[in-house]
């Protein structure tokens, strides 16, 4: 799945631009805890969180994160932004919840590290 | 060719939440620039990661030795700090003693050791409760493709 269609199934809007909107996203996780992240990320992922501080970038950062959707309205602060566009990671926000972000991804084929939904 | 070890040193502060990252963000920098694997590169950026959030959140300052050894890298993190009472209790995984602040920043579930050993070859902690500790950390390279098999 290519992030400009994750970007219109979560109704999101872009961080900062220009991005690459092609860039092809092969599966996601959702986590706000970033010990979670960067113990279990197998990197390349699209991560969904509701945390939104600067270590969430660097954690994506370490672990090879392809993009940050910020899910329930949340908003960086400038500074956050401006680390994510320094290292080249797209960020989204959406006004769903984690729940459901997860959830309209999964109904179109979006899957975990595991590849598989069931 | 002559082989020469390369070192970096930088200086960590404690509670810098906001330049936290900082240092493991540049070895991982130094590492792909150098032309290592990406998945060698990334198991060395989480592990000096964790290291460096460490001293973020439980040191007073710290510093961090990088060494890229012919045969493999060395890190070697070592904080001021109020040290590790028992040092096996910190390496079981959900054990913290970790703030609320740290926690509220997406930290604190008490993986950063069990992480760092997950991804190192060798993990050696040395400390001394009410002056810091030492953590030294050995990852070797996968073996080059050529002149394997």
């Amino acid at each position: 799945m290519q992030l400009w269609e994750i970007k219109g199934i979560l109704e999101a809007e872009l961080l900062w631009e220009p991005v690459d909107l092609q860039l092809e996203i092969e599966m996601a996780e959702a986590a706000d805890l970033m010990s979670d992240v960067l113990t279990q990320s197998i990197g390349g992922e699209l991560l969904l969180t509701g945390l939104v501080n600067s270590h969430v970038i660097r954690t994506a950062e370490m672990v090879d994160i392809k993009a940050i959707v910020f899910v329930h309205d949340k908003r960086p602060d400038e500074k956050t932004i401006a680390l994510a566009k320094l290292k080249g990671v797209p960020l989204l926000a959406t006004r769903l919840f984690l729940f459901e972000a997860c959830a309209r991804l999964a109904m179109r084929g979006l899957t975990g590290s595991s590849g598989t939904i069931w | 060719m002559e082989e020469r070890a390369l070192e970096w040193d930088y200086e960590i502060e404690g509670k810098d939440f906001r330049n936290a990252g900082k240092v493991s963000s540049k070895i991982k920098e130094i590492l792909k620039e150098l032309g290592f694997e990406p998945d060698f590169v990334r198991g060395v950026a989480i592990a000096s990661y964790e290291a460096e959030m460490n001293v973020v959140c439980h040191a007073q300052k710290g510093t961090l030795h990088f060494f890229i050894l012919p045969e493999a890298l060395r890190i070697v993190v070592k904080d001021r700090g109020p040290g590790i009472p028992d040092i096996d209790l910190a390496m079981q995984e959900g054990y913290s003693t970790a703030s609320l602040e740290i926690r509220e920043m997406g930290f604190g579930a008490g993986m950063g050791l069990p992480n760092m050993k997950k991804n190192t070859d060798e993990l050696n902690i040395v400390s001394t409760v009410g002056e810091g500790t030492i953590v030294e950390m050995v990852i070797r390279p996968p073996r080059s493709r050529e002149g394997v098999g």
